[in-house]
């Protein structure tokens, strides 16, 4: 029986230890500093806009670890001494290992910002972020304005937060679209547009210079880079991305660079730590995978994966197809496979998009073999099995047109629109694919 | 708009206290020849009861409902009493004739149920006199407050969403005083309403000229009841439709409810009456409704010649055909979401609340347990309850039927369904009766479990475990617990009311009716990942 350290109960460090105990009855012990329970990080909105309480953004209940024998421990680590397999405590305890997974995750970046250490001035990424907000913005009245500099989906969810209790948001982006770097013209212009409609002050192309506070060092204001305007304000939220976790780890034997460095096998350079989710930095990128990614799916991931390593079955982490999603305000976004922001070489695009300007979808394929690529849903939901398999037997775009009602997963009764997709696609590459009907067996034939 | 709003609650409030001041009104007196007609009408043989009802009543003073009351049941009292010593008396003296002979005289049925129909006969006043008037001050007041303060949300929401926004910051939804002032108001109604319903018989009036048009005969308190229970799901569903604008699936399931609620439940009934038929809900199947087969029902339908043979085997095929069969194509959803009146109720007025369903699997396990175990106490009743009906003997495996009615009547007609289940709203959520109590649920459950084509497909690896669709689960699934693992929901206690469907962010849960191959799917490791660790691992688990 070996003694398994993980540190970090997010999704990543959870779903490792659950995979552990299902495959052996190594001695677990699961280490965080935040929370002494896993809770999902993606409902942190939730609690602020009263959708939900704090517990229940735990998808366990709280006797699951005693009954599954993974021992919790609460406590900050700040130091790693792999000579002597041992992690110490802020308090200076310290627990020895047999293998240790490095599971912490992200933290919000700062770019040196001057002021950007004043009072008011917040992350959105830990559950302290959460209290602080709560603190400093708990309705409009307290904070009659606020500031959100980063245009990505933690900042997009931050202004929602903070609309929902009806505080006036200015939101600076640097691109000159929301998330342009990832999402392609179109689609970007129609979230620019959601977001005024609630009512956010967008500012595209505007960065920061400044955080201005009083005396007593909190924010005031802001100052903009490109115009000099200074913006009053109570709260500024940094939502610039993220960065791995990783200080404590720095002055071990482990290499890093921008987060763990590790091999295909999830391993570091010392043979009995591994580290996964946010805070794993790929030493080579797989495919058209960044070396780090930070989202939810690719955590759960390598959790799933590196608890097959751990229990003697060593495994490659070997992720399948690109998938994501989120929500912009109203709508839903879902993409499988790759939707560049600009299409590349040898790939072609079609886009239809609603008079609502609330929907759309965008395909991507390949010029000339005319294989399907992947696809970008706006305010419409696709099955991921179907994409999943489409990807995997390299289908041709026309394939996926003809078979889009299989595709759709819209509620019932929701209107559909794959006729209308399809004739467009007709219209503009003088084409005649026709629409399948629905059919249950496609569906669940295997892969 | 927000000013609009206030005045609405405003205009709510002083219609709700009018209605329930209207208790404390009118005066209750009754004339000799009126008691005389009504004991006529009875058949009463008791002689105690004439003698004790003159008495308390020919002193001339107006009397309040609660004075009334008191000396009716007192009447009752002193006159049961006198045959009961005589029975006891007679008993001692083992004088086995004269014993069964007092039985005739005695007074059957609740005392407070004694004390309405006579206060029905009795009571006089404004609100007697004013029932057009005051029908607008206390439900038109309330109709016309509750829009003014539902239909500005249309505006203040926003566009079509989701609007859970505040709902753990209100004190109304949020388990906080207003939420516990709603509890006691309700518990307070149904037990009036259930136990003591000469209280209320000040309601009664308000809507006799409605029920005299539309049945031909005065209100009971259920002609209340259901008047209200209308009227609430009318307003409400009004809210739903603004809550949920966005969403397709909700309108129509809401339109649908309403619809059964308002025809099947409300007007077809009250039609029947008025025609002499026997008033009955063609939707309501056993076992919820669980005196379909007790003997006044049976003996009811026997008396009503071929629409009384063709509800009996209406009732029959209900249950035994069309449920599981519909619950197979469909899941039990096309009952208790689409169809049922404590759905429908559930899923309008009680929308608001639908968050406090436990989640625990403490509360799943004590689900299980309860509800089976309703389904069982509800069969065997009406098992013994045919015995004794066709042998004429008054018990069956040593069970007494009609103890076993009165006992089944009381703890889950009464108080299941309605004190707690509809009481209890504001603190347990909203359908606490449909998960814990309901036999008619629990036997849909089996089926929708075991032999259905109804599942909520999870969406592959989609799911970032949020917790949306388990917090508004109405019926306490833990529905994350399936999402994360990528596992369809397959669950007996799943009504299909859509909630998770329509709050999850990322798209993933969708209820849908397929082939039975592959409903359920156990996971471990989700879709997303390499297909052949996938492969490997679920291969392994099985
Ligand atoms: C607001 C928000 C919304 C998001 N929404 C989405 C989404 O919709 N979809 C998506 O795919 N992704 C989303 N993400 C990203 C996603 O949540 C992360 O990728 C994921 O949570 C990372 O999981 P993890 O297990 O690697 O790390 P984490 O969840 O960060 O867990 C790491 C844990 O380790 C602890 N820890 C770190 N250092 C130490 C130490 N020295 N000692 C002790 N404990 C330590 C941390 O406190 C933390 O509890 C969102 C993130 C945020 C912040
Ligand atoms: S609401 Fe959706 S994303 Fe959130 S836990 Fe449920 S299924 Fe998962």
């Amino acid at each position: 029986m070996k003694h398994i350290v993980i540190i970090g109960n997010g999704i990543s460090g959870v779903t490792a230890a659950r995979h552990i105990r299902k495959n052996s009855k190594n001695q677990i012990t699961l280490v965080s500093g935040e929370a002494p329970y896993f809770f999902s990080r993606t409902a942190l909105m939730y609690v602020y806009m009263g959708h939900m309480e704090f517990k229940q953004t735990q998808p366990y209940e709280n006797w699951f670890w005693a009954k599954n024998k993974i021992n919790l421990k609460q406590g900050f680590v700040n130091r790693i001494d792999t000579d002597n397999n041992c992690i110490f405590f802020e308090d200076n305890t310290s627990i020895s290992y047999d293998q240790l997974v490095i599971a912490s995750g992200s933290k919000t970046n700062k770019f040196g910002w001057p002021g950007q250490d004043s009072k008011g001035v917040i992350g959105l990424y830990h559950k302290q972020d959460l209290e602080q907000l709560e603190q400093f913005a708990p309705n409009n009245q307290v904070c009659k304005h606020a500031i959100i500099v980063g245009g990505g989906l933690i900042g997009i969810e931050l202004a929602e937060m903070l609309r929902s209790r009806n505080i006036p948001v200015t939101f600076l982006v640097r691109e000159k679209s929301f998330w342009n770097d990832v999402l392609p013209d179109r689609e970007s212009e129609m979230i620019n547009k959601h977001i005024k409609e609630h009512h956010v002050d967008l500012r595209l192309s505007t960065q920061l210079r400044e955080i201005k506070a009083n005396t007593s060092g909190q924010v005031t204001s802001v100052i903009i880079e490109e115009t000099g305007e200074e913006i009053f304000c109570d709260v500024v939220g940094l939502t610039a991305g993220v960065s791995p976790n990783i200080d404590f780890v720095k002055d071990s034997n482990i290499v890093t660079g921008r987060g763990i460095k590790v091999n295909r096998f999830l391993e570091t350079n010392i043979s009995n730590i591994y580290a996964i989710g946010d805070c794993a930095e790929q030493q080579e990128p797989m495919g058209e995978r960044k070396a780090i990614e930070a989202v939810w799916y690719t955590g759960r991931m390598m959790g799933e994966t590196l608890a097959q390593t751990i229990c003697n079955h060593r495994t490659a982490y070997h992720p399948g197809h690109w998938f994501n999603s989120a929500k912009f305000f109203d709508i839903e976004y879902q993409t499988y496979g790759w939707v560049w922001a600009k299409p590349k070489e040898n790939e072609a695009r079609f886009y239809w998009g609603h008079k609502n300007g609330k929907m759309c979808i965008h395909l991507n394929y390949d010029k000339n073999t005319h294989e399907f690529i992947g696809i970008n849903n706006f305010g419409i939901r696709m099955r991921h099995a179907f994409f999943d398999k489409v990807l995997t037997k390299k289908k041709s775009v026309s394939y996926v047109l003809a078979h889009l009602s299989d595709a759709n997963f819209d509620p019932e009764f929701y209107k559909k629109y794959a006729s209308e997709i399809v004739s467009k696609f007709n219209q503009e590459n003088n084409t005649s694919i026709e629409l399948k009907k629905k059919s249950w067996k496609r569906i669940f034939s295997e892969a | 708009m927000k000013r609009i709003q206030n005045i609405g609650l405003v205009i709510f409030l002083i219609g709700l206290s009018l209605f329930t001041g209207t208790i404390f009104t009118g005066s209750f007196h009754l004339s000799p020849s009126a008691l005389d007609a009504f004991i006529m009408e009875k058949g009463y043989q008791n002689e105690i009861i004439k003698t004790e009802l003159t008495k308390a009543f020919v002193k001339d003073d107006p009397l309040t409902i609660f004075e009334f009351s008191d000396r009716v049941r007192h009447a009752y009292e002193v006159a049961n009493n006198h045959y009961d010593l005589l029975i006891a008396q007679y008993d001692d003296e083992k004088n086995w004739d004269k014993k069964g002979e007092q039985y005739q005289y005695k007074i059957y049925g609740k005392p407070h149920t004694l004390s309405f129909d006579l206060a029905k006969i009795a009571g006089k006043g404004y609100v007697k006199a004013h029932a057009g008037l005051m029908w607008m001050l206390t439900f038109g007041l309330g109709i016309l407050g509750s829009l003014l303060f539902i239909l500005p949300n249309l505006i203040l929401l926003g566009k079509a969403g989701i609007k859970n926004d505040g709902i753990y910051l209100k004190a109304s939804t949020n388990r906080g005083w207003i939420a516990w002032l709603v509890l006691i108001y309700l518990v307070s109604f149904y037990l009036l309403l259930y136990f003591m319903p000469d209280y209320v018989v000040n309601w009664t009036f308000i809507v006799d000229p409605i029920s005299l048009f539309l049945n031909g005969g005065p209100a009971s308190q259920w002609f209340v009841y259901g008047f209200l229970y209308c009227t609430i799901m009318v307003v409400m569903a009004l809210r739903m439709y603004i809550k949920y604008r966005g969403n397709k699936y909700q309108v129509m399931r809401t339109t649908s409810v309403l619809f059964f609620q308002i025809v099947f439940a409300f007007l077809i009934p009250e039609i029947m009456t008025s025609l002499n038929m026997p008033g009955y809900d063609f939707k309501n199947a056993f076992p919820l409704d669980y005196d379909f087969f007790f003997d006044w029902n049976l003996d009811d339908l026997r008396n009503s010649g071929s629409i009384g043979l063709f509800i009996l085997i209406w009732g029959i095929v209900l249950t035994l055909v069309i449920v599981p069969v519909m619950v197979y194509f469909f899941g039990k959803r096309w009952y208790c979401s689409w169809v049922c009146g404590c759905g429908g109720l559930a899923e309008t007025l009680g929308d608001p609340y639908r968050q406090h369903s436990d989640k625990s699997l403490h509360a799943w396990k004590l689900e299980r347990w309860l509800i089976h175990a309703i389904l069982v106490f509800s069969l065997v009743m009406t098992l013994v309850t045919l015995y004794c009906y066709f042998t004429g003997s008054p018990s069956f495996l040593g069970i007494h039927s009609q103890w076993i009615k009165d006992s089944y009547s009381f703890l889950i007609g009464a108080w299941f369904a309605g004190v707690i289940g509809t009481g209890f709203y504001p603190i347990f959520g909203n359908r606490v009766w449909c998960r814990f109590g309901c036999p008619l649920a629990a036997y849909m459950g089996i089926v929708q479990r075991f032999k259905s084509r109804f599942r909520i497909t999870t969406n592959g690896g989609q799911c970032i475990s949020c917790g949306n669709c388990s917090t508004y689960c109405e019926q306490g699934i833990d529905v994350r617990a399936y999402a994360q693992k990528g596992e369809n929901i397959v669950r007996s206690s799943c009504v299909g009311c859509g909630i998770c469907s329509a709050v999850c962010p990322r798209g993933v849960l969708k209820l849908e009716n397929g082939p039975e191959k592959g409903r359920i799917n156990p996971t471990d490791i989700l879709l997303g990942n390499n297909i052949d660790l996938i492969q490997l691992v679920n291969k392994r688990e099985k």
